[in-house]
């Protein structure tokens, strides 16, 4: 079976095509296979994030070109493709609909059956079909979701999550006090200026359980980078304990270091609780390469292992609503025309996973 | 990607419950030495082990937070110091003030260490995971009941004495047991119950509350809810065939202590919060 994916809740449009070859009943005996995976992001000015108008501008301008790119490209027919699938949600209402809206579009014009895909079901399953991580607890951070989940009894079930802003969105929009240009995306050039960074200031460390806090951090790390301009005079600056003065490139690396602290230690616990030694991390910042080496000190000192994935399919992507869609198309559930719609709110364990056992 | 890791040996007359053949090995500071540690447990946190302190016959808790190697030297030592402390001061208000939980016994906080009276018994997550796979328990769901009621009742005198526990789930719930027959002889005695098997007349034990380390003192409405939401999700996520439960712990919190009925107004506000939520109207 092959699938169209077309995903664009956040400011990147991804189109992707997937093959699940020998499908048995609907379920697939073997790796799936990526035809094509492409995307285009819709990059702000620095010091500015992306506003749901300006996004869905930029997706209605570039679907049908990446569509028809992205078809070519898998070398497929229409005739070949089984099913549309699209992101119902959560994300950004308007991008959510400019893509709903092509993939209803292209249901009617080919007569092809439309799927609506779980944004945050569509990067676990992308991350457990790569990684082959058989029942890992997952985190999930991006810039509009953190949470820690576990599979049981048919549903993905969050164990742990932020009670406020995501980590993605604390650090993009850290990025944007700082003025850290927004390509290729904010947490990559805020990793890269983190590495030059020595002092470690202190920040809010806000866990609960396994539930975290980030807005607590943002504020104070939006408060600090006040005190390291350089048109303060110098006594005024913010200094470490041996005098040096405080750097941006300090300010990014403890960000990084608290916050990352933070969520591999809800992951720690939520692994303890369930008793799995297993990690996966998806999301964006599950492409960062601190988060993944920092996890994988933890995992070893349980005895377990991290599986990540690269910015390919961590970053959202259209190639893992084709998966999940495909995925459930595969157990016979069927989304009636009238029914294809979007939705900014869409929890995770709202979906029936009837796929796995 | 990080490669598998290979198992790391360990103590080798370890023969608890847990799974040791892949735990792996810590240097504790002194006066403990490994050999004569049992391994109990591994939480996100500390190393839990039983042993003996102060004399041969007074069997215990040594719980060790090593440092961690994921987290920032700096970062480490200022949370294990904090966290040691916390739950130190927290644990010892709650036994002046009556709340069921295990004693003190001793601790270093640069070195990472505390040492906690054992508690005989089960985690009500054990019990109800034996009533979610079907076991036959004397009593039936009555009994089941009435522990949730008491679980209820020992959350709300918790924060009744000003005291938020911050990671309230199934497994830091305990129902203490009845003691081996006498004296307190091996290890194999002081073994928490398997946990898909539990006792029948466990269920008539008492709650202690466990594992204080993210706890801080509070009489705020708002960390009271957010501790008792904690609690919900964690009931939800880990035994979702017993979630219909839960509602008797909030019945009998409410009943608990004069401002618990506000916590359960604000627990609703709590509930709304979470992130996407479907919005209904």
């Amino acid at each position: 079976m092959i699938a169209l994916g077309l995903e664009g809740s956040a400011n990147k449009i991804g189109i992707g095509l997937i093959l699940h070859p020998d499908t048995p009943n609907g379920t697939p005996t073997k790796p799936p296979v990526i035809l094509s995976n492409l995307r285009h992001t819709y990059i702000s000015p620095a010091g500015s994030g992306f506003l749901p108008k300006d996004t869905a501008l930029h997706h209605r301008a570039w679907v049908v070109r990446l569509i028809k790119q992205a078809v070519r490209q898998a070398k497929v027919k229409v005739e070949d493709i089984d099913c549309i699938c699209y992101t119902k949600g959560p994300g950004m209402g308007a991008p959510l609909q400019s893509v709903a809206l092509a993939a209803r579009t292209l249901s009617l014009l080919w007569g092809k059956p439309l799927v609506g895909v779980n944004h945050c079901v569509g990067h676990i399953e992308m991350g457990r079909a790569i990684t082959a991580a058989s029942n890992p607890v997952v985190l999930y951070v991006s810039g509009g979701n953190t949470q820690v989940i576990a599979y049981s009894a048919q549903r993905y079930r969050i164990f742990g999550e932020t009670l406020d802003i995501a980590i993605g969105n604390c650090i993009d929009r850290f990025a944007r006090t700082l003025l850290i240009p927004n390509d290729p995306f904010p947490g990559y050039n805020v990793e890269q200026l983190a590495k030059k960074g020595k002092h470690l200031v202190d920040l809010p460390y806000g866990v609960k359980g396994m539930d975290t806090s980030f807005s607590g951090i943002l504020a104070a790390a939006d408060i600090l980078a006040t005190k390291i301009s350089d048109t303060l005079p110098e006594e005024e600056r913010l200094k470490s304990e041996d005098g040096e003065l405080i750097t941006k490139e300090d300010l990014c690396f403890s960000l990084q270091e608290t916050a990352y602290a933070m969520l591999v230690e809800i992951t720690e616990r939520a692994m303890a609780h369930v008793g799995s030694r297993q990690v996966l991390v998806v999301g964006g910042v599950g492409s960062n390469l601190r988060l993944q080496e920092m996890m994988g000190l933890m995992a070893r000192d349980r005895g377990g292992m991290v599986f990540a994935t690269d910015e390919r399919f961590c970053i959202d992507n259209g190639i893992m609503i084709a998966h999940a869609g495909l995925l459930e198309y595969g157990t016979g559930v069927r989304m009636p025309f009238e029914e294809s719609t979007c939705t900014q709110r869409f929890r995770t364990d709202e979906v029936f996973v009837g796929w796995r056992d | 990607m990080s490669p598998p890791l290979d198992p790391t040996p360990v103590d080798a007359d370890a023969d608890v419950d847990v799974d040791t053949d892949t735990a792996p090995l810590h240097t504790l500071p002194p006066p403990f030495n490994l050999s004569a540690l049992t391994p109990l447990t591994q939480g996100a946190e500390a190393l839990v082990y039983t042993t003996t302190f102060l004399t041969s016959s007074t069997h215990v808790v040594l719980k060790y937070r090593p440092p961690k190697p994921y987290r920032h030297p700096t970062l480490d030592k200022r949370l294990t110091k904090a966290r040691l402390l916390a739950e130190a001061r927290v644990l010892v208000k709650c036994r002046r003030e009556g709340v069921q939980v295990p004693a003190v016994l001793g601790g270093d906080w640069e070195e990472g260490w505390l040492v906690l009276e054992f508690v005989e018994g089960g985690t009500v997550r054990g019990v109800l995971d034996g009533w979610a796979e079907g076991v036959r328990i004397m009593g039936g769901e009555e009994k089941v009941w009435a522990l949730m009621g008491r679980v209820g009742r020992a959350v709300g005198r918790l924060h009744e004495v000003g005291v938020v526990h911050g990671d309230l789930t199934t497994s830091n719930l305990m129902v203490r047991g009845p003691s081996p027959p006498e004296g307190r002889g091996g290890g194999e005695h002081m073994q928490r119950q398997a946990q898909s098997d539990p006792e029948p007349d466990i269920l008539d034990g008492e709650i202690v509350l466990i594992d204080f380390g993210l706890a801080t003192q509070s009489v705020h409405e708002e960390e009271r809810a957010v501790d008792l939401y904690v609690l919900e999700r964690a009931f939800a996520a880990t035994h979702p065939a017993a979630e219909h439960l839960f509602k008797e712990v909030l019945r009998a919190y409410g009943e608990s202590f004069k401002g618990a009925k506000v916590v359960l107004r604000r627990l609703e506000d709590v509930r709304l919060r979470g992130r996407k939520r479907s919005m209904l109207g």
